[in-house]
């Protein structure tokens, strides 16, 4: 829950209420936008990396960024892998 | 500091080491960190074996699971069993022990408690059981309020009438206050945290450096961020400054999430009081739902019992929350106190200081000659 876990940005569903595709670690889920659409430039576009918290991106970060934060997650082991299973049985709309 | 590779260079590492050994001189220096994440970094790396014997690291109360206090447990509990409620909670949830035992132990007597992963997924089972009264146990720091606050204006967006929140929102600023406040309280500088520092803002620490004089370093969750955070604090004490400075700024803004800052200010205001696990009752240390927001506020809709439930007598949560005591110091710690049988709250999160203590600290036993045995998990 406290896992921010990165993700890319690989589809805007709804701009309306803010609501995209993330590729998680090869797991497409739906998340919120909506938090970062008043960020300059917008918010984040198709292939933009975010840092997800329970269903919401909260903060756009770089690939660097992304990938060392996917190494140290790994490391973590069970906390991590029980997080992403909880985001794969996640279904928001 | 800004590539894999140096973050995995060796060299760079001895090189910050030497840094704060130089700058560390005689003085001693205690350092809390205050973020779940961090522990488990320390802990994970090693890190106090690049520090001198000078400068000492201690946990603060940085995971929300672990500072929830058992009779919020019990509360929660106590609506999972009226007529037609589906509760719903983030996993960390399931297992922490309230006075009548956890989650689990409530389903097994017939509690429809189900975990999911985001409260946009518990408005969903809201939307999809119309008959039944939905319940979410909301939990965390800034980090998760944000996310509850969209919800709830999602849900009154939308008008559904059969969703309300359990609100065990915590507020980080406070829980410092509370620490500089205490008495004999000796601590030298913070490393502030990390992602709930994207929602609030290196800028909401301000009044740690402004108030108290104490440091505050926000730092990133590599082992050389938190090196580089360390020699960033002991530079400003060496210089007799107090700063609230940015080393993760390749994440955390000065300012914060103005978005997610206003929807928590929309749909929640601070309680007067609420009780912290370890620290007892703190001001204005917590987030409730606003009248406005009274039709999803669990605690309008449901007869709370409400009653305090005192530590279990042999946990030492409260002395590790509060940077007193190491975890390992605890007389039940990795014997009848372990992640499997957890009786501390410490214990029960993976962020919490105990459980990361147990699962890294052998690394680190060489070192400390006062560390009790640890045994294997
Ligand atoms: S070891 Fe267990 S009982 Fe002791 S302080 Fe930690 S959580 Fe509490």
């Amino acid at each position: 829950m406290c896992l921010g876990i990165p993700g890319r940005i690989v589809a805007i569903e709804d701009p309306e209420i803010g609501l995209a595709t993330a590729d998680v670690g090869g797991v497409r889920r739906k998340v919120s936008i909506q938090l970062l659409q008043e960020e300059p430039g917008g918010g984040p576009g198709i292939d933009d990396w975010v840092l997800i918290h329970v269903g919401f991106a909260l903060a756009q970060i770089d690939e660097q960024e992304a990938a060392e934060t996917f190494r140290r997650l790994e490391a973590i082991g069970d906390p991590y892998r029980e997080e992403l299973d909880e985001l794969a049985s996640s279904d928001i709309e | 500091m800004r590539f894999v590779d140096e973050y995995r260079s060796p060299d760079i590492a001895r090189g910050l080491a030497a840094e704060i050994a130089e700058l560390a001189g005689d003085g001693h220096h205690k350092i809390m960190e205050i973020c779940g994440g961090h522990t488990h970094a320390i802990y994970r790396h090693g890190i106090p074996d690049y520090l001198p014997d000078n400068v000492e690291l201690v946990h603060g109360p940085g995971c929300p699971v672990c500072v929830v206090p058992a009779g919020r447990i019990d509360d929660a509990i106590a609506i999972a069993f009226e007529p037609g409620v589906i509760l719903t909670t983030f996993g960390d949830l399931m297992r922490v022990p309230g006075g009548q035992g956890s989650f689990l132990d409530a389903n097994s007597r017939g509690a429809d408690i189900r975990m999911v992963y985001s409260p946009l997924d518990a408005l969903k089972v809201a939307r999809r059981n119309p008959d039944r009264r939905v319940v979410f146990a909301a939990i965390g720091f800034e980090t998760t309020a944000p996310a509850t606050a969209a919800t709830v204006l999602r849900a009154a967006a939308e008008g559904i009438d059969n969703f309300s929140v359990l609100s065990n929102h915590v507020l980080v600023g406070p829980a410092i206050q509370a620490i500089l406040d205490a008495p004999g309280q000796d601590l030298d500088g913070f490393l502030g945290p990390g992602h709930v520092s994207t929602v609030i803002g290196a800028s909401a620490y301000e009044f740690v450096a402004r108030d108290h004089g104490k440091p505050l370093v926000v730092s990133g969750f590599e082992p050389l961020d938190v090196l580089q955070a360390i020699a960033w604090l002991l530079r400003q004490r060496q210089e007799g400054r107090a700063e609230v400075t940015n080393q993760y700024t390749r994440v955390v803004p000065w300012e914060g999430n103005r978005a997610a800052l206003r929807a928590i200010d929309a749909t929640m205001e601070p309680r007067a009081t609420f009780e912290w696990r370890g620290l007892g009752e703190i001001p204005w240390s917590a987030l409730a739902l606003r009248e406005e927001y009274a039709a999803f506020d669990a605690e309008r809709h449901f007869t709370l019992p409400g009653r305090r439930v005192a530590d279990h007598r042999a946990c030492q949560c409260a002395e590790v929350l509060t940077g007193r005591l190491k975890p390992w110091q605890c007389a039940v710690f990795g014997t009848v106190c372990t992640p499997e049988n957890p009786i501390g709250t410490c214990m029960v999160s993976s962020e919490g200081a105990c459980a990361a203590y147990y699962h890294y600290g052998r690394l680190q036993l060489g070192r400390d000659a006062h560390a009790a045995p640890v045994p294997s998990p």
